[in-house]
This record gives C-alpha cells, structure tokens and sequence, in this order.
C-alpha cells in the first residue's frame, strides 16, 4: 500500500510540472521537433534509398558469380553446318529421351583433329578429345533436381519449338558468361536476367509459374482437384 | 543535427520499406526454398543415356539372368532377365544388391604384395608385370625342385573354363592338389552316380511337383535356384501342390509348408528310411517302374523292412508312428511327388546315407526322369581342350596322392575334400604344402572351422589370393592378383545345379573395369607361359577372351546375343535308357553301394558331457554366406532378432534357456570344441529344447566397415565331420554350451 501511495503523489506532481511549464517552451520545442522530423525523414530517406540500391543493385550481384564455359562455343557456325538444325547434336535417343549437350563422341566425328583456326577449338581437341575427358559445359537451363522435364512431351507431343524455351542460343555467336546462383547453384536463367523477374518474352524465365501458366493457356491436364491446375506430380515426381 | 534512437528506427523503418519494395526479400526466399529442397550434399544421379546389359549372376551358385541398367557408364540397376531359363524375370536381393560389390569399398584395386606380418593389413602396390613374375618365379623353382607336387589350388567350384583353367595350370605343372569348394550338388552327383551310373547332376522338375518332401531343404531360403524355388512355391501355394518340410527348427520354408514335421535333427536318413518301410510294407510303391527298371530291390526291401519299422523309427526321429505311416501314404499317394535333401541352401554336402535313402523314396514312387521328378541332367561337355603335354616332372607330381584322400579307398567317390585339408596340414600328415592360390572362394571364411583352415594356410609359405574382394583369404594372403568383378568379365556359368534345362549362361562386362584388376583367366595364362616349356605350352590361347571364345565355339553366337545358350529341345530319356548302371536299371543296391559305410549316424564333434546343447546353423535369404561378403543393403534388411547393433542373436528355446537362467537378449558365451562367441539371446519356441539355432553368413573380419564386424562366423564355432561313406563334410551342427555371461 506504502509504494502505492507515494506513486500516487509523484504522478500529479509531473503533471502540473508539465501544465505549467508548456508555454514558455512551445516555440522551441516546435522548432526543435521540425528538426527532429527532418532527421528522422532523411534517415527515412537514406534508409528507403539505400535498401532501394542494395536490393535491386547490389544483391544481384553479389547473388550471382561470373563464370564462363570451358570452351567458347559458336552455335551459328555448327547450325550452318549440319543438316538438321538443332536436332543434329541435341537429339533424342532411341528410347525417346532427350541427349541434352552432345559427349565428345558425337563431336569427334567432326573435331578427332583441328578442324579451324580457332583458340577454343585447339583447346577442345587437345585438352578434352586427346586426354578422353568430356567438357564440364556449364547449363543455362538446368532446372532444379526436384523438377522433372520431358523435352519429348514437349517437343514431340506439345510440337513445340527449341526458341520458345531456349531462345536463340543457336544464333548465338560466342558462349555468354554463366551467372550461378550462389545459393542454390543453378544458372541465373531459371529466375531470368531480370532480377524483379519481368520477362518479354517466353524465353526469359523458367520458373514454376511459367511452366504453369503455359501449360494453363494450352490446356495441359488442368484436372488437378487440390490446385484446380495442373497436377503437382506432372513436375514433380 | 541529433542523431537519436529515433533516427536509427527511421533508417531501419525506411530500409524496410524500401526493401520490400525491392526484389530481395521475395527472391532470397524463393532461393533458400529451392536450396532446401535441392540440398548441395544430397548426390544426385548424373543425367545420360540409359543402356541395358544382359548377363549372368555369378555372386552365388544359382547363375540366374540379368540385365544391368546403365547411364552412361555407370550401372545403375541390377535386374532379373526377362526370359531367362532359371529365373526368368526375377531376382533376388542379393543379386540386386550386387552393385555394391562393384563400386564398394572392399575392392582390391591394383595387385598388392604383402610387406609385414601376415593378416597385418600392410601391402605394397605393385604392378601386374611384377605380380605375375614373382608367381611364375615361385612356381617355377618349386618345380625345378621336384616339388610341384606341393602347389595347391582351391576354387569355388570346378564348372567352367576358369577352374578348368586352374585345374589345367596344376596338370601340366605336375600337381595333383586341385580343389573345388563342394557342395550338396556333389552328394547328389554321386548319389545319382552309385544308383543311376554315368556322371549326371541332379535336376529337380519342381515346376511340375504336386507334392513335394523336404529333409531339410531350404526352399525359401536359398536352396536351389532361389528365384525358381520361390515361384515353385508360389505355384504350390495356389493350391498346386502341398509342400512338407521335415527340419527341426520352424524355418521360413517350414512355418509356410502345409505340414512342419519337426523330426529330431540328425534323423533325416532314419526318418526316409522309416517312410520306405511303410510304403514297401503297404505295397504303395511304383510296381512297373520297381519290377522292371530296378536293381537290387529285394535286398534293399528286406534290409529296410527290417531295420526301420515305423516305432524303431518314431523312437529315433520324435515323429508318431501314425505321422510317418500318414506321410509315407501321402507322398506314395501323390501323382507327382518329389524328396528332396540338403540343409539350407546346401552348402554343406550332407551325409550320402541320407541323400541315397531320400533318392530311393522317388525311385519307389517311380518319379524319375517324368515330369515332377528328379532328373539325370547331363553335364555339357563344351570344355573339350586338347590333351596337354606332359614333360617328366609333370608326370612325377601327379604320381603323387591327393593330400585330402579324395580318390583313394577311403574315399573312392569323393573328387575333392577340402574339408580334411585343415586336419592333414597341421597334423603334419603327408607332405608339407610350399603354395596355395585360392580363386572364387574365401576358404578362411566359409569353411567349418575357419580357424584351423586359416592356422593351417599360414603354415603354406606362398598364398596367392585371386579375388576381387579384400575379404578374409586375401587378408591372410602374401599376394593379391585382383580379378575383375562378375560385372566387369566374361565367364561362362553351366547349368545351376538342380535346373532341368542344360544351359550356359555368360557373364559378361556390363562396366569396364573399374581399378588396375585383371581377368584371373589372363593372368593364369601369363603365369603359365612365363612358367613355360610345356606348362606355357599347355595355354596356346592369347588372352582368356580368345580361350573361351574359342571353347564355347558355335554357342558363342546365341550367347554373345542372349546371354544364355540351351541345349535345344532337351528331354530326360526315358526309363529304358536313362540309367547307365552295369544292370541298365535303378539299382537299390549294388556291390559298390554296399561298400559303404551308409547306417553309421554323423556323430557331430565335442563331448555331450561337457557340451551338452546343439549348435545348428541356419541360413537365410537376407545373409548372403559365400565367398562373397554380406552387402549393406542386405545387412540393412535383417532383423533385428538375428542382429541387433553389432551382436547376433542365436535362437534358444525358452524351456533350455530358462534351464541356464538366460532371458531374451541376455548376453551369453557360447563354447564349442572349435572355438567361443559372445552372442544374445533370442527366446524362440521354433528350436527344439537343447538346441542353439545361428545365422550363417555374419562375422566377417575383412571386407570392409560395412560388411567387417558384424555378428559372428558361425564357422569359426563348426567343425567339419568327414561322412563316413564319401568324405564329404556332413556335420549338420556341433556341440555346444551356452553360458550367462
């Protein structure tokens, strides 16, 4: 009761300190507050701007390192040169699934000596084909392990073509730089160059909800009662 | 300007704001989400082109089809070969498991030279020039010394161009010490031998059995070819045929047969003998097939008659006179009946008195060479090498005996007996052995008291290991000459022994090797010509490849193709023609049969006074007990009442159990003359009170971490017992004592 009491006498106290001493500081004070909100609007600011310049700047590059293909591959050279278009090298096999990048056996048909004049070419043939190693090509297009593709169902039965998924590498003149996701290891393409994940054209992302909704425009098995969509299991096996 | 407390909270507020309005948050999300669901560490299997290899099991006896997935390079998938003659489609878990062996750690990778003590584990990598010199070199002195005589050899079976390899390198060399590790296969082979004349193995028509007695018998447990065995029985179960199981532990076989008949362990003989007695006495017997295909019926009825009367019997075995009369009526009465004999999965050849008293049961109910019974099969006889010349120390060590015996009067039928090499070493009887190779066995290992075998090598001062393993020969061994794995070489497999259809079946490369391994069948070509004069001679083949290409002949064709060739439209000849006996009949007894010390019981090792329990071991699908190790996927498929951590469990009657104070789990010793083991105790009312039940195929020393240290080797507690009639090992288990610890 004792500590009860004397909170009871100390709070009347403050508030007649504070009644009786406002108007002789309202001035100041309100100068002193515009001060204190222009801080605290320009820390506002700088916190604002600067989140602004790490997110949509920095993070991305410090999200993605640089790296570049063993070999600098010329896609437009190879397509003049064969027959089938991309099919020459990326077929599919016998049994119906895709080959995806060719080994080196289906290079040395052509490439067992130095066909050119070029750098990447004398590293390919002595490096890889001499020594029997197959080249550790970095894949724009891999998508994560949880995910299965069927490029037949796509290509085949989906008669879809090569651009709408993989744009016009085969136009391509050298090998971009590979951007691998620090994080989850894969290739920047997958999420697309732009970091806010807009995309222009059909090629420019590969996320889940592009694969969805590409599947939701033509009608793909949309007969899944949990998602109303497609069934999970379509992708992810 | 201030800068307050407030100040910091507008930057971080600012910062939220403006971070939510940036794609970081939402993208390191969606980054972190598939990193947790695509683990870095989590090996994901390399994309490629996927193949398929057909080709031959050889990890047991059973030579069952298969076809090897591949991806690319790698093999990826052991599965059973659609249309194969002996398992058709089907496989077993140790033969799915046979990826392990290939990519495992206990592979010896390169040839290794022992440097230090024996079984120290400390080698040296040396080359194949250098490994197979110093074999040759060996070899080679030993025979200039005139002491060829003294090299021996073991393999894990004498079928097939690589024994036969092995067996020509010691013929030309001039030794007579070859051995094949034998099996029931043996015992049934000279069973159908004494009674049925020629030299056939036995072939068992189960597919068409109505009604089918085991002594014994594994039939769910690896007896036979497992696959083959398992739909038999599925075929049984679907109300086919009726399947009895006369053993005295409730097996897997007998808890789903349609009658268990727990007869006394070690009554086999008595107990078929006795089933005679009642059918001969109820004239239940095939009379056409008896009267006018068979030999020496009478002698044999009257000895039968006389000696096995069904309360004599019942004494003997623990079976009631009204189950053996209701049993021999049954089977007698069966359209399609077949006995068969061998414990387990028969890795121990058995008594003769017991496989000619079973083999005499089908001949009564005249179920030979029919559908349902047990067949003459007739080795193929593609191995047709041309005769070998011989020099004169060649012919000098051949003149000498065999150290087992085998061949000799003591044991006339036998072939090998490795089972008395052991004793014949250390006892210091005939002559001292100078080397050993050891090739597709593991004898220090998988054979009864694998102590006294392993003491006995180490008294041999040259053991050379041709396996593909680390495992306990090649641990005790000076050199080791790794063969490729049977996924990595060509081999040829005759017939699985018991199947009705002659095949061969080729093993062939699914992968190419793997280590710094050779093909055996190369190196015993290289070491015979580095030996050379006519030992290098005896070997006009370049590479193995060349050898059994060139042996196989018009059957390398459809084998190279289909992994397996048949003899085309092979039938079993009928009654008039199938038995090449000096009668031309089935004969019951013969001059050579009653040779043979047949009516002695196997007395199994150590004293009932101061062992006064049983140890019997049992074998299981889930433990593979060969040459080769247990794989982990195996390991991890067993029960925890078999293995539980790093101890086995050994069954025990609650009754017995109770008697030495020991409860469930309960750590105990247990003792037998051979050797002692810490085990568990598991209560279990399926053994008879007095016996110890043990799982085969646990306790390996070598191998590696994952196969090493589990369990114990039921044969360092066994000790072989020679069969009185043929020499074989026919131990079906040995005293014990069973102590709380």
């Amino acid at each position: 009761m004792a500590e009860f009491d004397d909170r009871s006498h100390e709070v009347p106290n403050e508030s007649e300190n504070d009644i009786s001493h406002p108007p002789a500081e309202s001035d100041d004070n309100q100068k002193q507050g515009g001060a204190v909100a222009g801080v605290v609007t320009l820390f506002f600011i700088i916190g604002f701007v600067g989140s602004l310049v790490v997110g949509w700047i920095v993070f991305p590059k410090l999200l993605y390192s640089q790296k570049h293909q063993p070999i600098n591959f010329n896609h437009a050279v190879h397509v003049e040169m064969v027959e089938n278009s991309c099919e020459s090298c990326h077929y599919f096999r016998e049994d119906g699934s895709f080959s995806g990048i060719p080994k080196n056996a289906a290079c040395i048909e052509c490439h067992e000596d130095i066909q050119g004049e070029t750098e990447d070419e004398r590293i390919f043939v002595e490096e890889y084909v001499a020594k029997g190693r197959e080249v550790p090509w970095l894949v724009y297009s891999r998508q994560p392990d949880c995910v299965f593709f069927s490029h037949a169902a796509h290509l085949k039965m989906g008669e879809m073509d090569c651009v709408t998924c993989h744009g016009h590498v085969g136009e391509s003149e050298t090998s971009r730089v590979y951007e691998e996701n620090r994080i989850t290891g894969y290739s920047r393409d997958i999420w697309g160059r732009n970091i806010a994940g807009f995309k222009q054209n059909s090629w420019d992302r590969m996320k889940m909800n592009d694969c969805a909704n590409c599947h939701r425009l033509n009608n793909v098995n949309e007969n899944s009662v949990q998602t109303q969509r497609g069934g999970c299991f379509q992708c992810h096996k | 300007m201030k800068i307050d407390r407030r100040s910091f909270l507008a930057l971080a507020a600012g910062g939220t704001v403006g971070t939510v309005l940036t794609p970081l948050p939402w993208k390191l999300t969606d980054d972190i989400s598939i990193w947790t669901q695509n683990w870095p560490w989590t090996p994901v299997p390399p994309d490629g082109e996927a193949t398929h290899v057909n080709s031959t099991c050889t990890l047991c006896p059973a030579a069952c089809g298969i076809t090897v997935r591949k991806i690319d390079e790698r093999a990826v998938k052991i599965e059973g070969m659609a249309g194969h003659p002996v398992n058709d489609g089907g496989i077993c878990i140790l033969g799915v498991s046979g990826l392990q062996f290939l990519y495992g750690p206990s592979r010896v990778k390169t040839p290794l030279k022992r440097v230090g003590e024996r079984g120290a584990g400390h080698w040296q990598k040396i080359s194949w020039d250098q490994a197979v010199a110093e074999v040759a070199q060996k070899l080679g002195d030993l025979r200039e010394k005139g002491e060829g005589h003294s090299v021996a050899a073991i393999c894990g079976s004498d079928r097939g161009t690589l024994p036969q390899l092995f067996s020509r390198l010691l013929t030309v060399y001039g030794s007579p010490n070859f051995f094949a590790l034998p099996s029931i296969h043996d015992t049934y082979a000279m069973t159908l031998g004494l009674m049925q004349g020629g030299n056939p193995q036995a072939g068992f028509d189960v597919e068409n059995t109505d009604y089918l007695l085991s002594f014994g018998s594994g039939i769910l447990e690896g007896w036979g070819v497992t696959v083959r065995m398992f739909r038999a029985n599925s075929h049984w179960r679907s109300g086919y045929g009726k399947v009895v199981q006369v053993e005295s532990r409730l097996s897997t076989t007998a808890a789903k047969a349609d009658r268990w008949v727990p007869a006394n362990p070690g009554t086999d003989a008595v107990l078929a003998m006795g089933l005679a007695n009642v059918i001969l006495r109820e004239k239940l017997y095939h009379r056409d097939f008896i009267k006018h295909h068979t030999e020496g019926f009478d002698s044999w009825q009257k000895a039968i008659i006389a000696g096995y009367a069904p309360n004599t019997v019942a004494a003997a075995t623990g079976v009631p006179v009204a189950q053996i009369e209701d049993l021999a009526r049954e089977f007698a009465g069966a359209s399609k009946p077949l006995a068969v004999c061998g414990h387990g999965q028969g890795n121990t050849p058995g008594s003769l008195s017991v496989f000619m008293a079973v083999h005499a049961l089908n001949a009564l109910v005249g179920n030979l060479q029919r559908p349902g019974g047990v067949w003459a099969i007739p080795e193929i006889e593609y191995i047709d090498w041309a005769e070998a010349e011989m020099d004169a120390l060649a012919v000098a060590g051949l003149q000498k005996d065999r150290l087992d015996g085998a061949g000799t009067d003591d044991f006339p039928y036998a072939k090998y007996l490795p089972n008395r090499l052991a004793e014949v070493i250390t006892s210091g009887q005939g002559y001292p052995l100078q080397a050993l190779l050891v090739s597709g066995a593991n004898p220090c290992y998988s054979m009864a008291d694998a102590a006294a075998v392993q003491k006995a090598f180490n008294t041999i001062p040259f053991v050379v290991s041709f396996s593909s393993f680390m495992d306990e020969t090649s641990a005790n061994a000076d050199l080791i000459l790794p063969n490729h794995t049977n996924l990595e070489r060509y081999e040829d497999v005759p017939t699985p022994l018991g199947l009705t259809r002659p095949i061969i079946g080729l093993s062939r490369p699914v992968v190419a090797p793997q280590f710094n391994t050779r093909h055996t069948g190369d190196v015993v070509i290289q070491i015979a010509r580095a030996i050379g004069g006519t030992v290098g001679n005896a070997f006009p083949w370049e590479t193995y490849a060349a050898c059994l290409q060139m042996t196989l002949a018009g059957a390398w064709g459809p084998l190279d193709k289909d992994g397996f060739w048949e003899v085309p439209g092979f039938q079993p000849a009928d009654w008039s023609h199938a038995f090449e006996t000096a009668s031309g009949k089935f004969e019951f007894a013969n001059p050579a049969i009653e040779l043979l010390a047949l009516s002695e019981p196997i007395a199994l090792k150590g004293d009932e006074k101061d062992f006064p329990l049983v140890l019997m071991p049992f074998d299981s699908m889930r433990l593979a007990n060969g040459c080769v190790g247990n794989p982990p996927f195996m390991t991890k498929a067993v029960d925890d009442t078999v293995l539980k951590g790093n101890d086995v469990l050994v069954e025990v009657n609650p009754e017995t159990a109770k008697g030495l104070g020991l409860s469930q789990g309960q750590v105990a010793e247990l003792q037998t003359p051979v050797g002692t083991a810490r085990v568990r105790v598991n209560l279990f009312e399926g053994v008879k009170p007095g016996v110890v039940a043990m799982p085969t195929g646990l306790g390996h020393t070598a191998f590696d971490d994952f196969i090493a240290g589990k369990g114990v080797n039921y044969n360092m507690l066994a000790g072989p017992v020679a069969d009185p009639a043929s020499g074989l090992d026919a131990a079906w288990g040995i005293r014990a004592k069973l102590t709380k610890v």
